[in-house]
């Protein structure tokens, strides 16, 4: 223990010179002769490692009738391998203190590690294994199911997810964006083991994987030892993958009756995958409007002048192959139809007029200033690189962001505004204690 | 130490080129009184509205402009500022900063808004969130007198009843240098820093002493219960333990019974109750030490859907009976040990997280203990373990709170 204590002491010696910045946000990358392609930064201020593994197995390759097959096949990776039982993956990590967390999106499976150094190979030995030999023993899927469906039905006590819900059903109906991962429950029930070992080995193929490893550990070091524990793990058939279409829903209003003291509110529409050239003077639009916090329009216009929502801000998220525009914010009943109203005046305001010069400047420091800043610890730094390589922004991202960034135009940004904001397309979900909102339909 | 009294605590990492500069109030709702609760909180809200050089709400937008990111939280022992920039920036933050302890207008005319920001904040934490409200109710009955019953964002008829002077009269009360202290973590340099805080903060005048917070909660003699009955999809169960904070050195024993109960899929209640048993969707046990004053260690479950609450009660009583009666094995000890270390390792990742840490324990025993907390942990044995089980997973000294869900109909 005495070591860690004096690894903890000695960061005041590393002092001397303050790293450069573009060094540290361009990860080293290669690709493995199986395909993973792998993506590394040595962090040596401490004795961990972070490794975060982007997979394409997300809810997006579901078959039909099978919603939520892509999430329970990735919650259970770490419930049983072929030398491994449930328990004994869980006592080997937590034996070492290392978290092991699976994950599904849309479009992604992720399986995330964090450990010190000293117990890497151990760590990569699990990693390998719940990746390659996962089993899928009846009782763990029997087991599994049951959490999922109690967590499908959880989230209806969240008016927060509830909305979202409703809102992504609305923007993208009969497509996998527009259902939440963990599926239904009746899909959930039907799942059988055979289509989880089919999926698993169909789609947990190394050529279709992403893994980002940020610490205490240096590129060839990783390699050599992913090589050799990974040395079974073959590609897969390299299938055609067509681009999935998606057709936005209509304009809509949704209510959903809780008995709640606050509605809680989504107004949205599509927006814009991440490869879109637009994309950068949109997150400049949107911070004015609401993206930026305690700077945004929205923020002043709801939260301070009118004291009408705690929470209140705009998000144009943008995925590999869909985007969504989305304002959220919760206000008591009585003052839903008023907070409504204000949002979707400030979106046409910002459609109508060019924005300010200082509003304009505010943001573009904000998003250039901030932006090494944002990835200050080895778990966001991994995130960061895998995500960069999925998006495939290219490994010098870092260094042309702030230029795309500073070259926006209070023009850009009033054309931006007009093209991707659609008041007449906007989705409306209220879920709220209804008679109390008495919205004005 | 400032001559006015301000302690300053610096950590030079250099890691992420980042650096958090945090202030930090000795006040919290631990030092609000009957019918005055949530006081703190919205002076906190308050803060942001301006001083006669920086205008309403300019504190945020001005670290933003400069790339950074503020905020500040409210707990029952203090109240935060604290803002993450570059290195060649933070001395902004720490102008504002200084500026605000000395010369916050606390503005009337945003009192009434600002009041309006706050109630709806309360109904998103705690009016429509089922395990909130539990949380609050459960440790209302938890504590007789002491302050550590009134949940920090207040009652709400509290709230709607604050009027500025209270505000005032707190703020020129507790923002006093004598009554706070400053934690920065990351890449900085020492003098340089130093010197801009000895600029700023050093102006300060030291204000009179603060009033001392003198309340015992009496030890409890008989389990008390409370039921919530709530809009809710699946029950929940909370169990609060009273237990003494990191000052006394049971805390590491008590950390270490915290993991081997809920640290992880291997550990105790998640195999009973989450993996054998499938009655509770999750599980947790929570030691919170760093408190000012003693503090209470918890249990929860989430209860699976059409399990009786009673039943998942039962299992947790026939657990916590056996961590009282037997002693844990060497490996489960040595496992629960490595836990807490590489999580100790794992914080020291973020500037925030450090910064934050440092400031918990210097609010509580002294920023010192941090060095020697891991030390303190290797030393606990199996025996330390059952004792501390013993002594403080006493039915008698427990609060159980339990949430029972009523449905509405569907429209």
């Amino acid at each position: 223990m005495k070591k860690l204590i004096l690894v903890f002491l000695s960061w005041t010696l590393l002092a001397s010179a303050p790293p450069v910045l573009e060094a540290r946000l361009t990860p080293k990358r290669s690709v493995l002769e199986n395909g993973m392609v792998l993506l590394t930064s040595e962090e040596r201020a401490l004795p961990m490692i972070t490794l975060n593994l982007l997979i394409k197995a997300g809810s997006r390759y579901d078959p039909q009738g099978r919603e939520g097959l892509a999430n329970l096949a990735a919650r259970l990776l770490t419930y049983g391998t072929r030398s491994r039982t449930a328990l004994q993956i869980s006592e080997e990590l937590d034996f070492i203190g290392a978290g092991l967390s699976t994950g599904c999106s849309e479009d992604l499976a992720t399986v995330s590690l964090t450990l010190l150094k000293k117990d890497l190979d151990a760590g990569l030995n699990l990693l390998a294994d719940v990746l390659t030999a996962s089993v899928f023993p009846p009782e763990e899927i029997d087991r599994q199911k049951k959490s999922v469906i109690a967590s499908i039905r959880a989230r209806d006590e969240e008016p927060g997810a509830i909305a979202q819900t409703k809102f992504l059903e609305a923007l993208f109906p009969g497509s996998p964006y527009g259902r939440p991962v963990e599926g239904t429950e009746g899909a959930v029930e039907r799942m059988e083991r055979a289509e989880l070992v089919e999926f698993h080995g169909r789609f947990y193929r190394p050529n279709r994987a992403i893994l980002a490893v940020v610490g205490d550990v240096s590129h060839q070091e990783i390699t050599e030892r992913l090589a050799k524990v990974f040395q079974s793990w073959d590609r897969g058939a390299a299938a055609e993958e067509p681009v999935p279409s998606v057709s936005p829903g209509p304009a809509n209003s949704i209510y959903i009756q809780k008995n709640l003291t606050q509605a809680n509110i989504i107004i949205g529409h599509e927006g814009v995958p991440r490869s879109h050239p637009d994309y950068y003077a949109i997150q400049v639009m949107d911070y004015i409007l609401g993206g930026g916090g305690f700077s945004s329009r929205l923020m002043d216009s709801v939260r301070n002048e009118r004291g009408l929502a705690y929470s209140v801000y705009s998000m144009f998220d943008a995925e590999k192959y869909v985007g969504t525009f989305q304002v959220t914010m919760q206000t008591k009943n009585e003052s839903a139809d008023e907070a409504i109203r204000i949002a979707v005046e400030e979106i046409r305001r910002i459609r109508e007029q060019r924005v300010g010069e200082e509003e304009l400047q505010a943001a573009k420091d904000y998003l250039i200033g901030s932006f090494p800043l944002r990835f200050d610890t080895n778990r966001r730094l991994a995130g960061f690189f895998a995500q960069v390589e999925f998006f495939e922004l290219g490994l010098d991202y870092p260094d042309r962001y702030p230029e795309m960034i500073r070259k926006v135009s209070r023009g850009d940004v009033l054309s931006v505004a007009k093209r991707y904001l659609q008041p007449e397309k906007l989705i409306v979900v209220v879920v709220a204690n209804q008679e109390k909102a008495g919205i004005k339909k | 130490m400032l001559e006015n009294g301000l302690k300053v605590l610096l950590l030079e990492n250099h890691k992420s080129p980042s650096v958090t500069f945090q202030v930090w109030y000795r006040v919290g709702s631990r030092n609000e009184e009957d019918g005055k609760s949530g006081l703190s909180h919205f002076l906190e809200h308050m803060m942001f509205k301006g001083t006669p050089k920086v205008g309403p709400e300019e504190y945020s937008r001005i670290v933003a402009k400069n790339g950074g990111r503020s905020n500040a939280f409210t707990s029952a022992d203090h109240t935060v500022y604290f803002a993450t920039m570059s290195r060649e920036k933070i001395g902004i933050a720490i102008e504002l900063e200084a500026d605000r302890m000395a010369n916050a207008l606390l503005d009337g005319s945003y009192f009434e808004p600002e009041k309006k920001v706050i109630m709806e904040e309360r109904r998103l934490r705690t009016e429509d969130n089922p395990t909130a409200a539990l949380a609050e109710v459960t440790g209302a009955v938890a504590y007789t007198v002491h302050p550590y019953r009134r949940p920090v964002i207040g009652w709400m008829g509290d709230i709607e009843g604050l009027s500025r002077e209270d505000l005032q009269r707190h703020y020129r009360r507790y923002y006093v240098p004598n009554n706070a202290f400053i934690v920065v973590a990351g890449d900085f340099s020492t003098p340089e820093i130093l010197s801009k805080i000895k600029a700023t903060f050093g102006k300060i005048p030291r204000g009179p002493e603060t009033p001392k917070v003198r309340v015992e909660e009496p030890p409890q003699r008989g389990e008390r219960r409370v039921v919530l009955k709530k809009e809710a999809e699946l029950p929940f169960l909370l169990f609060y333990y009273h237990a003494p904070n990191f000052k006394d050195p049971d805390s590491f024993a008590l950390d270490l019974l915290s993991v081997v109960l809920a640290g992880g899929r291997s550990s105790r209640l998640y195999q009973e109750l989450v993996y054998h048993k499938r009655l509770a969707l999750g599980v947790d046990a929570d030691y919170e030490g760093l408190s000012v004053d003693p503090t209470v260690f918890s249990i929860t479950a989430q209860v699976m859907p059409d399990k009786d609450p009673a039943e998942v009660e039962r299992a947790i009583d026939s657990l916590v009976a056996r961590m009282r009666a037997e002693l844990i094995s060497e490996r489960e000890l040595e496992k629960a040990k490595n836990q807490v270390e590489a999580s100790f390792v794992f914080g020291q990742d973020s500037v925030f997280g450090q910064a934050m840490r440092i400031g918990q324990y210097e609010s509580v025993a002294g920023w010192r203990l941090l060095d020697s907390y891991l030390a303190g942990i290797r030393k606990v044995t199996a025996a330390d373990i059952l004792k501390v089980a013993k002594q403080y997973l006493d039915t008698d000294r427990r609060t159980v709170g339990t949430l029972i869900p009523i449905k509405e109909k569907k429209q």
